[in-house]
């Protein structure tokens, strides 16, 4: 009990401070963990889209694979892209190791199957309600693809979100291929993990709550942005 | 309602008469449409009737394109033209409406037939207005009631300017007064050329609307008549059962000697109720 | 299809563009690379040493503190430009393999036992590390292992052995292998009230000891070198050795050595600096 006390304590003296280092970590991991999103989004959401309208031979065989996919341990992807990135490997000669563009490629792979496999099920709820109508309307393939999109947006935000936690969380995947550098790759998952292998467990729960909090903070930021939108825009 | 455009459409790109020629659809094992061999004429009401399971709606999606059939031939007229279904339109038993408002559900069918922007404002004012909707046109369609979300169907299957109109069933789920103005709605779209094609439960509304009767059983047509004739003079023992509603106690049944199987009227009592 | 392709292109080229300006990073030399290990970083020794450099020539230099194996890996794949370990015969094995040229001794300290205050195995009184040794595993006290690659698990493999026991042997409850940097193992020595061995610089900088104290220090074979190098540029062309050079020569000079010896936490000195510009294999 004490200990959690302390941690609370400690994140809002850490926070109140607004210490210019932690304020560079805070911004570091914001810029990581969208621009993951922001690329993983435009990946994924045609992905998943497509696999829920279109029918093809194999199109069983990708579903499962999304859903596989998006249990990969963070861990395990930091390792694959850093095989990747490594000097001795295919990619070492662009220098991309230990840099943030490591990091938010190392995101991409990690929540590029999450967001594609939502999209393809709110897709698929709605492409199904609709396609009849549609068809009837005399609308092509790509007009009825896009109308669904259209319709869909709003539960393809919770899509979205569900991506953006994934990377704003993790730990594993960022700490291999972006070393934690000072001033560099460190971000709040990695500071919190290096806090507490140094032993001060009340700063990495601090870090850690004001971490929650950001996330919050953005989860709600979208989500009343799309509220404002559905209210005032057309529906 | 005035429709000028819908007349001249009509004229010059008519797809009417509609024929069908020996239709066979089945899916799977099981045969939904079993030699059909029909003709649907211009500017006629149609109503196609018969029990659940007879194939009404199979026949509705398969004159409309949704469903191809296995065999047979479907002819329309000018059947060279390309898409046929843009001069088709289809009212659902269901209606599904898109999750926007009333007015942008009628712009979306009307931008997906290219129709110029100018144009469109007009025409679904129009439309709404004869569906007595204009005042719900911001108002997000899916929080209409059921027979406002009909006649939004309606509204928007109007604005397309059909040459045919296929409904299915399209007041099963509404309460008598909503039956009553879509009836209405019926009514006046024919009167302006639109042919319609209509199946229904209801025998009441079969008489009221339909000028040419089709009963179905079992997907067969068992018998296609004018209205009038159809309903004093049923020649089909299963269409007489059928509208004096006791078609509900005929089960199949080999005919004494004969191999053939047909349908008979069962006796009523305590043993195999 | 529009959608799908119009959506990838953007993103490849969203992509590409990231990979450009990771590629602008590696033109002039803004930074160098040293692999180290997390009980170094953890001591806060680079966050002092670095910025001392750094005002004199203006160079980053990039720490990516990660297990002493990782960090040989990262050495070896040419990931890194120096390698700072103290683990001397990984190190040797490294320079035979052709990765490194030279190899320096940078400073030392030593490993440290440490245990509950109330030392239940009384190894307190030792004679020395073995005798440490033979009253925890005798007495089946608890221990907390390293159990990864780290200078330190290997260091202490090598004083089981030299104590002829293996701790591993049967698997016994009271040795406990973390997997796991030094910093987590002495969090899980805290809450079990183990016996862990550490480097002192880690311990004397960590702020969750718990009831633990240093119980045992002193004996020779505790000694743990510092050794640094630079990665062999035959072997990895990529390698920036003038700047790698640069700042392992200021390391070795006495204004370097003399800013080691200056590094104290709580008036406590945690490294020794004893490094010659002379290599020493």
């Amino acid at each position: 009990m004490d200990d959690i006390f302390q941690a609370v304590n400690m994140a809002f003296v850490l926070f109140l401070q607004l210490d210019a280092d932690l304020f560079e970590i805070m911004i570091l991991s914001l810029k990581v963990s969208l621009s993951a999103l922001f690329i993983a989004t435009r990946i994924a959401m045609p992905i998943g889209s497509a696999v829920a309208v279109y029918r093809f031979s194999g199109r069983k065989a990708v579903m499962i694979s999304l859903n596989i996919l998006m249990g990969l341990p963070p861990v395990v992807v930091g390792l694959f892209v850093y095989l990747m990135l490594s000097r001795n490997g295919p990619f070492g000669v662009f220098g991309l190791l230990f840099t943030p563009t490591a990091m938010i490629i190392a995101q991409v792979i990690l929540i590029t199957p999450i967001i594609a496999a939502l999209t393809r099920q709110v897709t698929e709820e709605l492409y199904n309600e609709y396609d009849e109508q549609l068809i009837s309307l005399g609308a092509s393939q790509f007009r009825r693809f896009t109308a669904v999109l259209f319709d869909a947006r709003y539960k393809l935000l919770t899509a979205i979100l569900a991506g953006f936690g994934r990377a704003s969380a993790e730990v594993g995947a960022v700490m291999i291929v972006g070393g934690n550098i000072d001033h560099v790759t460190r971000v709040m998952t990695t500071s919190i993990a290096m806090e507490a292998s140094k032993g001060e467990l009340a700063t990495a729960i601090g870090l850690g709550l004001i971490l929650i909090t950001m996330a919050a903070i953005i989860n709600l930021l979208i989500y009343f942005i799309g509220d404002m939108a559905q209210k005032y825009g057309n529906i | 309602m005035g429709n000028v455009n819908i007349t001249k459409n009509i004229q010059l790109n008519n797809i009417l008469p509609l024929r069908l020629e020996n239709i066979n659809y089945s899916i799977g094992k099981r045969q939904l449409l079993k030699n059909i061999s029909c003709q649907f004429d211009k500017g006629k009401r149609y109503c196609v009737i018969g029990p659940n399971g007879a194939g009404k709606t199979m026949l509705l999606r398969l004159c409309h394109g949704l469903i191809k059939p296995d065999s047979g031939k479907l002819t329309w007229q000018n059947n060279h033209k390309n898409h046929l279904i843009k001069y088709q339109a289809m009212v659902f038993q269901r209606p599904v409406m898109l999750r926007r408002n009333s007015w942008d559900n009628i712009n979306y069918a009307l931008s997906v037939k290219n129709i110029p922007r100018q144009q469109r404002k007009s025409l679904i004012e129009q439309v709404l207005t004869i569906t007595g909707l204009l005042d719900q046109a911001k108002q997000p369609a899916r929080q209409l009631s059921l027979g406002q979300q009909q006649r939004l169907a309606i509204a928007r299957a109007l604005a397309i300017q059909p040459q045919i109109l296929f409904m299915d069933e399209p007041t099963a789920s509404l309460d008598p007064p909503a039956t009553y103005q879509i009836e209405q709605l019926i009514n006046q779209i024919s009167n302006d050329g639109v042919t319609i094609i209509m199946t229904t439960h209801d025998l009441g509304q079969a008489k009221r609307i339909g000028e040419e009767i089709l009963f179905m059983f079992r997907g067969r047509i068992k018998e296609q008549a004018n209205s009038e004739e159809f309903f004093k003079n049923p020649q089909n023992d299963l269409a007489k059962a059928f509208i004096n509603g006791d078609l509900l106690w005929w089960k199949r049944r080999p005919d004494g000697d004969n191999v053939q199987i047909k349908y008979k009227p069962i006796t009523i009592n305590k043993t195999n109720i | 299809m529009n959608i799908i392709s119009i959506s990838s292109i953007l993103a490849i080229f969203k992509l590409t563009i990231l990979i450009w300006s990771g590629m602008s990073f590696a033109e002039p030399v803004k930074f160098i690379t040293i692999a180290s290990t997390t009980s170094t970083q953890n001591s806060g020794f680079f966050d002092y040493i670095l910025p001392i450099y750094h005002k004199k020539n203006g160079i980053d230099i990039h720490v990516v503190a990660v297990g002493t194996g990782a960090a040989i890996n990262l050495a070896k794949n040419g990931d890194a430009d120096i390698l700072l370990v103290h683990h001397k015969a990984s190190e040797i094995d490294f320079i035979t393999e052709g990765f490194g040229i030279k190899r320096f001794d940078l400073m030392y300290n030593d490993f440290i036992i440490i245990g509950h205050k109330d030392d239940p195995a009384n190894i307190k009184n030792s004679h020395d590390i073995t005798d440490v040794f033979k009253k925890i595993a005798n007495g089946k006290h608890i221990f907390i292992s390293r159990g990864d690659n780290s200078g330190t698990y290997k260091k202490e493999i090598e004083l089981w052995q030299i104590a002829n026991i293996d701790p591993s042997f049967n698997n016994p409850k009271w040795y406990q292998a973390t997997g796991s940097g030094m910093g987590a193992s002495i969090n899980i020595a805290t809450s079990m009230n183990g016996y862990i061995l550490s480097d002192r610089a880690t311990w004397l900088s960590f702020a969750n000891k718990g009831d633990l104290t240093i119980l045992y220090a002193g004996d020779r074979r505790l000694f743990n070198q510092y050794g640094i190098i630079l990665v062999n540029k035959d072997k990895h062309p990529h390698i920036k050795s003038i700047a790698g050079q640069d700042f392992i020569d200021w390391l070795l000079s006495a204004d370097g050595q003399n800013s080691i010896a200056a590094f104290k936490l709580n008036d406590q000195q945690l490294f020794y600096p004893n490094g010659k510009k002379q290599a020493k294999l």
